[in-house]
């Protein structure tokens, strides 16, 4: 009955419904919620990639795919909750509707990393699209070098994924380092930037030789581009994941246009050789 | 004269055409089952909006335009198609400023879409510009040249039907000669027409315009005639009301992104979006999700957007465009520059429409010829 009425549609711009199958608070503002398609369609991404989550009547907005549930293999996205659709998106329930389009945009380069060491560079909920990345170098371990993840939000309590941070950290083919930029009474790690972490990856590997990937806040972004160039990182190893206003998600819109690029079609991820200059326009 | 000779009008081929004969081609076009959309006069502007008779069109009438400034005029003639171009652009009908995606239905568990039943209309367009012509190619690009393709465009493309009427006259505000657009139409339209002070002379530009013709009467045209096409061609090339010089265009805006000048028209931008609304290639757009009070039914609209717009590029909280500086530079460097990347061509067709529409008189060219002029000059305010 669904599929055929979803059949008919030009589903371009018409999102089909998935079934929220769980919840999982990360913190006081952002959920990962586990998605299942109502048609029962296998669901493929390469990570990097994001869908364009639509909650009915209400609006619709891209959200990277931050890889899928350990055990059932539903995808999750995680949300924070910053506007008027993601504040709805995080107040959903197991067994809700939503809808989605995708995946869309070009991910990350894991085919270029093979046999490479890979530096990680996450702040904030940037670590959400690099969650599959983890996910998929965890389970073809043996194609890499060394695997750094640099990982830095604002307080401990913004941390997302803590148990697969834990499990990560205690894994011995991987480095994760965490920072913070203000403690509490209970934390007895780094503080500071995530780029104040840089010397603990070179402890493991040659930021000259690896494939880097970054997603966080733009600002951190370039700030992370100046320090690694100086630390001998060429822009061409160097990639991030970029964010805009984005409405069709595959190129017609016009909203998503960061100087000559679509970010919905050409990225999210880009290497930074492609848009360097563009990074220090203000309001671009 | 009507001259019903056996005679074969080719692609390529000129004929001649008296004037009460575009009634004719009217009447076939509608025979054909074509809604016909051309030049008429609406609240005191020549609009484009469905035509039935030659009666329709803006039979001596003429525009004066300037930058900020549009005013209807009578001719000292009859000529049929005796001005430049209007408030309006053929976009509105292969890219509708409001389209209906689709509805949607609670059903149980999930959400059915009902999408847009009525079959896409069949258009004839007549008294396309050489501008209008390069505009539509582009959105061509835009739409359907990539790795997806809009089927709202695609429905109204293929199904469209092109008369093209080269300009006699050129608007104060017009530049396509120097945006290589104009005046002279380019390969596409299905017919082109030339209007002469006492007839058309017809180009056959496709097979299906070769079609429509041969049951149109006309005789060959003459040296004559195709002579008087070229004097009136090359008068309107030397008779534009503004330039551009192109040369090197997007390194020049892309090298200058910091340049004083942006701040300057800044100060005079209302940030109105009209130029995005009049330009014919100006393509953004939004999408917007309606409900019914009780939540059961939805709609996804799809809507003329504009960059000049602070929601427009609202991102995680934020607009990341909020100063008029930014929103122009955005407009006139993706117009000039970041289209060439995007499309392989430029954005503009030197049509005029955002000079003459813009409520304050910016005018690009002029913008463009501001910044070459004090090239590499850049703002005082740095982070």
């Amino acid at each position: 009955m669904i599929p055929q009425a979803i059949s008919r549609a030009p589903d371009l711009f018409l999102p089909r419904p998935f079934q929220i199958t769980g919840v999982r608070r990360e913190t006081p503002d952002t959920v990962t919620l586990r998605l299942r398609s109502l048609q029962g369609d296998p669901f493929s991404f390469q990570p990097g990639q994001f869908n364009m989550l639509y909650l009915f009547g209400v609006g619709e907005v891209p959200i990277s795919i931050s890889g899928v549930h350990p055990k059932t293999r539903d995808l999750e996205h995680t949300v924070r909750a910053v506007g008027s659709v993601t504040r709805a998106l995080v107040r959903l329930r197991k067994g809700h509707i939503v809808g989605l389009r995708g995946p869309f945009g070009r991910g990350w380069p894991l085919e270029e990393a093979r046999g490479r060491d890979i530096l990680i560079l996450a702040g904030g909920i940037g670590l959400a699209p690099l969650r599959p990345v983890l996910q998929s170098l965890m389970a073809h371990r043996r194609d890499y070098e060394q695997i750094v993840l640099l990982y830095g939000a604002r307080t401990p309590a913004d941390l997302l994924y803590p148990t697969e941070l834990e499990r990560w950290r205690g894994r011995l083919d991987l480095q994760v380092f965490i920072t913070v930029d203000r403690g509490d009474e209970a934390w007895r790690g780094h503080i500071g930037v995530v780029t104040t972490l840089l010397p603990m990856a070179e402890r493991f590997l040659d930021l000259r030789q690896a494939i880097i990937l970054m997603c966080g806040p733009e600002v951190m972004m370039r700030v992370a581009a100046r320090e690694l160039e100086n630390r001998g990182a060429s822009p061409e190893q160097i990639f991030l994941s970029l964010e805009r206003n984005m409405k069709c998600a595959v190129g017609f819109c016009g909203h998503c246009q960061f100087g000559p690029a679509f970010i919905c079609r050409d990225g999210p991820v880009f290497p930074l050789s492609q848009v360097r200059s563009l990074l220090e326009v203000r309001e671009l | 004269m009507a001259d019903p000779e056996v005679r074969i009008p080719a692609p390529g081929s000129l004929w001649r055409m008296e004037k009460a004969q575009l009634q004719t081609l009217l009447e076939a076009l509608a025979q054909q089952g074509y809604t016909i959309i051309g030049p008429r006069i609406q609240e005191g502007a020549i609009v484009y909006d469905e035509i039935r008779q030659i009666s329709d069109l803006p039979i001596g009438w003429t525009d004066e335009q300037d930058g900020g400034y549009y005013r209807l005029k009578r001719r000292e003639d009859e000529a049929f198609f005796g001005y430049a171009v209007g408030p309006h652009s053929w976009k509105r009908f292969l890219h509708p400023p409001v389209f209906s995606l689709g509805q949607a239905r609670r059903n149980g568990q999930g959400f059915e879409w009902i999408p847009p039943a009525d079959p896409p209309p069949r258009y004839a367009f007549l008294g396309v510009r050489a501008c209008e012509l390069h505009a539509i190619a582009i959105l061509d690009r835009v739409f359907m040249g990539g790795p997806y393709v809009d089927p709202v465009y695609r429905a109204r493309r293929e199904a469209l039907f092109l008369i093209a009427v080269q300009c006699t006259t050129a608007g104060g505000t017009c530049f396509c000669a120097s945006m290589g657009t104009g005046p002279k139409a380019p390969p596409g339209a299905d017919l082109i027409l030339t209007e002469l002070p006492d007839a058309f002379v017809v180009e056959i530009g496709t097979e299906r315009g070769a079609a429509l013709m041969a049951g149109v009467p006309c005789t060959p045209a003459t040296e004559a005639d195709r002579a008087a096409v070229e004097a009136r061609l090359e008068e309107t090339a030397r008779s534009m009301g503004r330039q551009l010089d192109t040369a090197d265009l997007p390194a020049l805006l892309y090298r200058n992104l910091e340049h004083p000048r942006w701040e300057e028209v800044a100060q005079r931008c209302l940030t109105c979006g009209n130029c995005t609304m009049v330009c014919p290639t100006c393509f953004c757009f939004t999408i917007e999700d309606l409900s019914d009070l009780a939540g059961t039914r939805a709609e996804r609209v799809r809507r003329w957007d504009s960059c000049f717009t602070t929601a427009f590029t609202y991102t995680a909280g934020h607009p990341i465009r909020q100063s008029a500086k930014a929103r122009y530079r955005q407009w006139l460097t993706h117009k000039l520059a970041s289209w060439w990347d995007q499309f392989g061509t430029s954005g503009c067709v030197g049509c005029g429409r955002c000079i003459t529409w813009c409520p304050v008189g910016i005018d690009l060219t002029e913008e463009v010829r501001a910044i070459r002029e004090t090239d590499g000059a850049m703002a005082s305010e740095r982070r």
